[in-house]
């Protein structure tokens, strides 16, 4: 097997075209595991941790340009203010080993169900930016890059480069059910961001549909109801019918984490308390 | 470091924190595991094992995989020199399957090749022609008439019968219950690993990790048609064992590979295969009864209990004995009716695991207790404090208890442990059900407290012939007197070595004590299991250094012309009865050794009666109870464990800081029984044979702990020492449970308790196991 490391983003994406077969790594917390487990057997490798501009981060019109390979460590520390809701999900991946290696590009890459930067993104509206050498680059709404259960909007040829998300410029909540109280894998998790400048809501589901997804009639039901002129207190009757529908909007299976029955349950408590709390912070900011 | 003066007493002796000789090595990654065993010039052993519960093997063709580059040998069962079959107390299992395959993950061909990844690709090439059968994969079935069956002879492995007192009791206070417990794996970290040397006289040495060198030398020489001299055992590092090692895994299989071809051979299973290559707990499904009167004063029990044996005998009537005999808890009963059965399935083999038959039964008869307090209004603590066997009753067996039985004690030490304060108002994430997860700021969060008291036999029971052979050499080397001590007992990670030597120092007076490798070169030490290596173990050593030192100080009073009355030895000097220096070891040995080798047996036990299961079974019972304290959030039905204390009487604490880690460790292995642990099986496959979904607790699972050791000795056995390991393991996971069930209000009668149970969010898509064909 071919140990590839391009030392350019350039020379990245002329590889990727050049060997199809070349698998890209990142922090390989995902891609060692297949590899242990046979379950892959790439011709080569295509090493993507010297290229420098995969491991920045920069603002820009109060966006977000997060590059693939900024791994949780950092995002917790780093943009803990600007992204509250990914660095509380880059929280609760695996160990703090985990948190040092695996990278926001990866858990796309590997577009699980249950990856924990999901939801968030969804939440906040994300973009994903890939490149390609022959087609330079396209943004593609994280919304529209799950395309099935650990598949994505990737063309093979291409590269994650970067999301793109906007400031948080409201409460944002992110949280994870699982068996044990650290290093699990969700059970069903949850993603809350308030827009108050919109008067909008954006919403994101994971372990619980072939794909994260967002609960877009939850969204806008909540987005209507909800009193954004005066902040008044939230009524319980709104949160309790929010989170009916939010797991309205999952489609569930039973497993040997967790039944359909379950995880369908917690969300509708995961999405109550998550706005209880979103909708009490934004009444302490005002 | 040699003491100058005869008075100065060498440290490390029984009752201090004498440091573990491997205890750096294991915390600087140095220490050699099995898995780090090497050899020049060795080849790499792999095991294909059936994918199938259940199958006719029709045909095996390996002409594919013998034509792979690098490959140097495929066994298939024909291959098996001696007899195709092994077995702890029954040879029912295939070294390679025969005509059948009886559960998923059995072996059925070998590859040897220069490389692992080499043999397993070759393995993939072996072409298994399976005619699939139906599967009997519920053992609530096993027993039916037309169930499937496992071996020719039905699907009963062990009916124990027990009966005591009134036939047909009656009582004003009734309670009863059914209780489920799931699959629940070892998990040690270091997965099965062996190296087998083909030897010049045609023979083999084989070094694995493992907890009972004979009994592995045994079978491995019926395999192999050989008598035990040519097959010889050493115990490599062991990662940790808890019963998973008992049954053999790679030891015949890589010593058939090193025979055929003639290299050394190392076997390592990965963490999946370990899940298809040990035994489990076995899971359980029990129905209880309690009579009492209305003080809640115990009239009567009533117990059903079927264990899974799965495939293979393995120690299922073992474990059948202890469920049956130990299965109603450390409590007086007046008349008893207990049946436990253990059937054979086509699920993966249940064997040994820590707490063996008690652990199962402790979550039915402590959830018992509870109902049982509840329905007389008392408290769980008194409702136990009551009805708790005193030292001098009889336990349900007949048998008297002639030592310590502290269970009122212990109940009372735990329930006076102080209690961890309540959730602040805003609390760390960390201290909450869910944890960083975010699922609650304290919304739904319920406190509770359980508490369970259990008992566990010592040693080997029903009459079993459980002894330890120990060597003890003394001599003087470089003017420093050096004990060896020489057992075949496993370490494995328990701290035996070190036991070992504090034994042999404080016999022999002397500070540097070397523990040799365990191996066959000497007599079966019994398996590092039922809690008893310290006990038995123990005390062969102590046995061999008393004869030595009786040797020594023989030839000292010759030498000395004094009396032997009288003479000791200590800090490398013969001592008079004043205390007074007569003579240095060196002046009485000179370049001689003394050694000595002792067989050691505790007190016989006795096989119970087969229509009532009355007799004196067991050489001794430990006692332990725990009191957990736990966060629930009720609306996800996830568990924050506060404090989990505990109070144990170990007779003796031979090495204090050793006993609390056993403590310890048991205690988190039961609460994981309790909370998440389960090997998933459907239709006799495993679902999860993965760290990622066996799920075991982390450090932000498991609270911290209150121990409270007691040191009521035992006057039967040696320095008083009553076994540790297990006891933990029983007692903490129905204390969890209750705590949960307290805090929830929920019956919970299944563990691992599962965030469905507290919920009621099971499935319902899949029917439950018993509902299908
Ligand atoms: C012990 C353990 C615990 C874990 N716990 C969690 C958890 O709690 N939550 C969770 O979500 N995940 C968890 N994971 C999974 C994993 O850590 C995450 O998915 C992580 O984000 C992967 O990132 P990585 O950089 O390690 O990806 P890699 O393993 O390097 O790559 C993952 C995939 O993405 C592709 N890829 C990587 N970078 C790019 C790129 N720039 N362009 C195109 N494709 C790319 C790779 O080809 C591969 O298919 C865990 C893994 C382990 C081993």
């Amino acid at each position: 097997m071919d140990f590839l490391q391009p030392s350019s983003w350039d020379d990245a994406l002329a590889v990727r075209a050049e060997r199809p077969d070349a698998l890209p790594i990142a922090g390989g917390t995902d891609v060692m595991v297949e590899l242990n487990f046979d379950r892959r057997r790439p011709g080569a490798l295509l090493d993507l941790t010297r290229i420098p501009e995969l491991r920045e981060w920069s603002v820009a019109d109060e966006v977000v340009r997060l590059g693939a390979g900024v791994p949780y460590a950092r995002v917790i520390t780093e943009l803990g203010n600007r992204l509250p809701g990914l660095a509380m999900a880059a929280r609760t991946v695996g160990s703090p080993q985990i948190r040092v290696r695996g990278t926001v590009g990866g858990n796309l890459g590997s577009a699980s169900p249950a990856g924990d930067a999901h939801p968030p993104l969804l939440a906040a509206g994300a973009e994903v930016e890939v490149a390609s050498a022959a087609r330079g680059t396209r943004r593609i709404p994280v919304a529209e890059f799950f395309t099935g259960v650990k598949r994505n909007a990737l063309e093979p040829d291409e590269l994650i480069a970067a999301v793109h998300v906007r400031t948080a410029r409201g409460p944002q909540q992110f949280c994870k059910v699982g068996t044990r109280n650290a290093m699990v894998i969700s059970v069903s998790a949850f993603a809350l961001a308030l827009h108050p400048d919109r008067q909008a809501v954006g919403t994101g589901i994971g372990s619980a549909a072939p794909t994260p997804r967002r609960a877009a009639e939850a969204e806008e039901f909540l987005a209507g109801e909800l009193d954004w002129a005066t902040r008044g207190p939230l009524p319980e009757g709104l949160a309790r019918a929010f989170g009916e529908r939010v797991a309205a909007a999952a489609a569930p299976i039973d497993d040997v984490r967790g039944t359909a029955a379950y995880r369908r349950h917690s969300l509708t408590v995961l999405a109550r308390r998550a706005v209880t709390w979103a909708w009490d912070d934004l009444r302490r900011a005002a | 470091m040699t003491t100058t003066q005869a008075a100065a007493r060498t440290t490390g002796r029984i009752g201090d924190n004498a440091q573990r000789p491997d205890g750096t090595l294991k915390v600087t990654g140095e220490f050699a595991y099995a898995s780090d065993l090497w050899h020049d010039d060795m080849v790499w052993g792999v095991t294909l094992r059936s994918p199938h519960p259940h199958a006719r093997i029709r045909r095996i063709d390996v002409t594919e995989a013998l034509t792979v580059p690098g490959v140097s040998a495929v066994l298939t069962a024909d291959d098996v020199p001696g007899e195709n079959a092994f077995g702890l107390e029954h040879a029912d299992q295939p070294v390679l399957a025969g005509e059948f395959v009886r559960y998923e993950g059995e072996p059925v061909a070998l590859v040897a090749a220069d490389h692992p990844e080499t043999a397993r690709r070759a393995a993939g090439r072996i072409r298994v022609d399976y005619e699939v059968l139906p599967a009997l994969t519920d053992a609530r079935r096993a027993l039916d008439d037309d169930a499937p069956q496992v071996h020719p002879g039905g699907n009963l492995v062990r009916h124990l019968r027990l009966r005591r007192g009134d036939p047909a009791p009656t009582a004003p206070v009734v309670v009863s219950l059914d209780f489920e417990v799931g699959m629940q794996d070892q998990a040690f970290l270091g997965p099965e690993s062996g190296l087998a040397v083909p030897a010049e006289d045609g023979g083999v040495d084989l070094y694995v990790a493992t907890q009972w060198l004979h009994v592995d030398q045994r079978q491995v020489c019926l395999a192999l048609g050989m008598p035990p001299e040519k097959v010889r055992l050493t115990l490599a590092g062991v990662g940790g064992a808890f019963g998973g090692r008992e049954d053999l895994s790679v030891h015949v299989h890589a010593c058939l590979l090193a025979l055929r071809t003639g290299r050394p051979v190392k076997m390592s299973y990965g963490r999946e295969e370990s899940f298809y290559g040990h035994v489990h707990r076995h899971p359980a499904t029990m129905t209880y009864e309690f009579g009492a009167e209305r003080d809640g004063t115990l009239v009567y029990a009533r117990a059903h209990v079927l264990l899974d044996g799965g495939a293979y005998a393995s120690s299922t009537a073992a474990v059948v004995g202890n469920a049956g005999l130990l299965g109603l808890g450390p409590y007086r009963f007046p008349s008893v009716a207990v049946d436990a059965f253990g059937v054979f399935t086509h699920n993966p083999p249940c064997g040994a695991m820590r707490g063996f038959g008690c652990v199962q039964a402790a979550f039915a008869h402590e959830a018992l207790m509870d109902e049982l307090a509840a329905a007389v209004g008392v408290d769980p603590v008194e409702i136990r404090r009551r009805n708790g066997v005193q030292e001098g009753d009889r336990t349900i067996t007949g048998q008297v208890i002639d030592s310590a039985a502290p269970v009122a004690e212990l109940l009372q030490r735990v329930a006076d442990l102080p209690l961890p304060p309540p959730l602040p108002g805003h609390p760390d994430l960390r201290d909450l059900p869910g944890a960083v997860g975010n699922t609650t700021h304290g919304e739904g969060v319920r406190r509770g407290v359980g508490y369970s008291v259990t008992y566990k036999n010592v040693g080997f029971s029903e009459g079993f012939d459980d002894y330890s052979t120990a060597r003890v050499r003394l001599q003087v080397t470089g003017g420093e007197a050096v004990a060896t001590v020489h057992t075949a007992a496993a370490e494995v990670g328990q701290g035996l070595v070190t036991v070992q030597q504090q034994i042999a120092r404080t016999e022999l007076g002397v500070e540097r004590v070397v523990v040799v490798p365990a191996d066959t070169a000497v007599g079966s030490a019994g398996s590092t299991s039922a809690s008893r290596q310290t006990y038995v173990t123990g005390g062969a050593v102590k046995a061999a250094c008393e004869a030595v030192r009786t040797a020594v100080l023989q030839r000292a009073a010759v030498a000395l012309g004094r009396p032997v009355a009288g003479l000791a030895l200590d800090g490398d000097k013969v001592l008079g009865a004043g205390g007074e220096v007569l003579a240095g070891l060196a002046d009485v040995l000179g370049d001689d050794a003394v050694e000595e080798t002792v067989e050691w047996r505790h007190r016989p036990t006795h096989a119970v009666d087969p229509e009532t299961g009355q007799g004196d079974a067991h050489v001794q019972f430990a006692f332990s109870a725990h009191r957990a304290v736990v966060d629930v959030d009720v609306e996800l039905g996830l568990v924050k464990v506060v404090a989990l204390d505990t109070a144990q009487d170990v007779g003796k604490a031979i090495n204090p800081d050793a006993v609390v880690g056993q403590i310890h460790g048991g205690s988190a292995q039961g609460m994981g029984l309790a909370l998440m642990e389960e090997v998933v099986v459907t239709d006799g496959h495993v679902r999860n044979p993965s760290f990622t979904d066996y799920l075991l607790p982390t450090i932000l699972d498991v609270p911290p702990m209150q121990v409270q050791v007691l040191e009521y000795a035992d006057p039967h056995a040696p320095y008083g020492v009553r076994g540790v390991g297990e006891p933990p393991t029983i007692s903490s996971g129905p204390a969890v449970a209750a705590a949960v069930r307290a805090a929830c209000g929920k019956p919970l009668r299944r563990v691992p308790i599962r965030p469905e149970h507290v919920t009621g969010t099971q499935p319902t898509a899949i029917p439950p196991r018993s509902d299908r064909p």
